[in-house]
């Protein structure tokens, strides 16, 4: 009985000093503090891995449209490929379905494993912070997206690549708020990738190989050096 | 000098009320199950210390719907920012203080 009651004495004695040390740890405080600062306003879960992903898909789209081009004769041809309404030109409506499927082929996969790593780490994929960066980068693909589409229907295919490259940048910027900061240098990268393009019309496969591929995975691989290969 | 113990806020003793200042100050309005998640506490405990918060005039809640469902979200008051500073720097002095 005594030695029950001495038990509870140092689990009760030993409760208080846990809490006491918890309570007065300043910089113990002033971590977690950060810590909950960091996760409530940006979205950390985004894996290196989507990025890599991503670049994979795109490169393999990238691949597919320059063997299509091949067909109609001559790689070089699409630069001097001529204007048509859209509606009679079935060569860009097929270019435009791989564009599509590449872009949800990356989209998929950068989600499937920025999904696996948020479960990993136990954080939840919807929350605010993952709405709130959807929003953000969507608001400006969409818009490129709309138009670029907008341009095609005019028979202006010249300035997809570019438009594409500057507008995919501009939505990385603006969603780094609310994410790794680093994915801003991505958006950086595209955005002079595509002003360059500018100059270079004709060569937007390249460009698109270059902005959507290669960075993505270099990006990739960074990111997932920095933040996951230790964890 | 000053006592930097004095700079520290009774009300921020308690882990869960100076959590929800924290995500607050970066955050300007967040719902109930937002906070709930992030905090990883009970509906009863987080609504107990939320009212203490709102009493001390620290958070402003607005009270809305999405459908039919209620959607209660809350946002930092002036003065609950300054106090929440104040707190901080507080403890900043205390940590110089130990090395």
């Amino acid at each position: 009985m005594i030695w029950k009651c001495e038990k509870l004495f140092y689990t009760l004695y030993y409760k208080v000093l846990f809490m006491g040390e918890i309570n007065q740890n300043p910089g113990e405080i002033v971590k977690d503090i950060k810590q909950l600062m960091e996760r409530s306003s940006r979205f950390i879960s985004l894996s290196g891995l989507s990025g890599i992903a991503a670049g994979i898909c795109a490169l393999a789209g990238v691949l597919v449209a320059y063997i299509m081009l091949d067909d109609i004769g001559g790689r070089t041809n699409y630069r001097v490929y001529y204007r048509l309404p859209l509606s009679e030109d079935t060569l860009t409506l097929k270019l435009l379905g791989l564009a599509a499927a590449t872009f949800a082929l990356a989209f998929i996969s950068a989600f499937y494993l920025t999904w696996r790593k948020a479960k990993k780490n136990n954080l939840p994929v919807w929350d605010h912070t993952s709405r709130r960066l959807f929003w953000n980068m969507i608001i400006p693909m969409v818009a490129g997206g709309l138009f670029m589409l907008g341009m095609l229907q005019y028979g202006e295919w010249r300035f997809v690549a570019p438009c594409s490259l500057v507008f995919y940048g501009l939505a990385l910027v603006n969603a780094s708020k609310y994410t790794l900061t680093e994915i801003r240098y991505l958006g950086y990268c595209d955005i002079a990738l595509g002003l360059i393009n500018m100059q270079f019309i004709g060569y937007g496969l390249y460009f698109w190989a270059a902005g959507f591929g290669v960075l993505h995975i270099i990006y990739g691989a960074i990111m997932w050096q920095k933040y996951e290969r230790k964890s | 000098m000053k006592n930097p113990i004095n700079g520290l806020n009774k009300i921020f003793e308690s882990r869960i009320r100076l959590g929800v200042m924290s995500i607050l100050m970066v955050n300007e309005e967040i719902n109930f199950n937002d906070l709930k998640q992030m905090l990883e506490v009970t509906d009863g405990n987080l609504a107990t210390h939320l009212v203490n918060l709102e009493e001390n005039g620290f958070i402003k809640v607005h009270k809305g719907f999405i459908g039919r469902k209620t959607n209660t979200t809350y946002s930092i008051t002036k003065p609950g920012e300054k106090a929440f500073n104040d707190h901080i720097i507080a403890l900043e002095h205390m940590i110089k203080g130990m090395k």
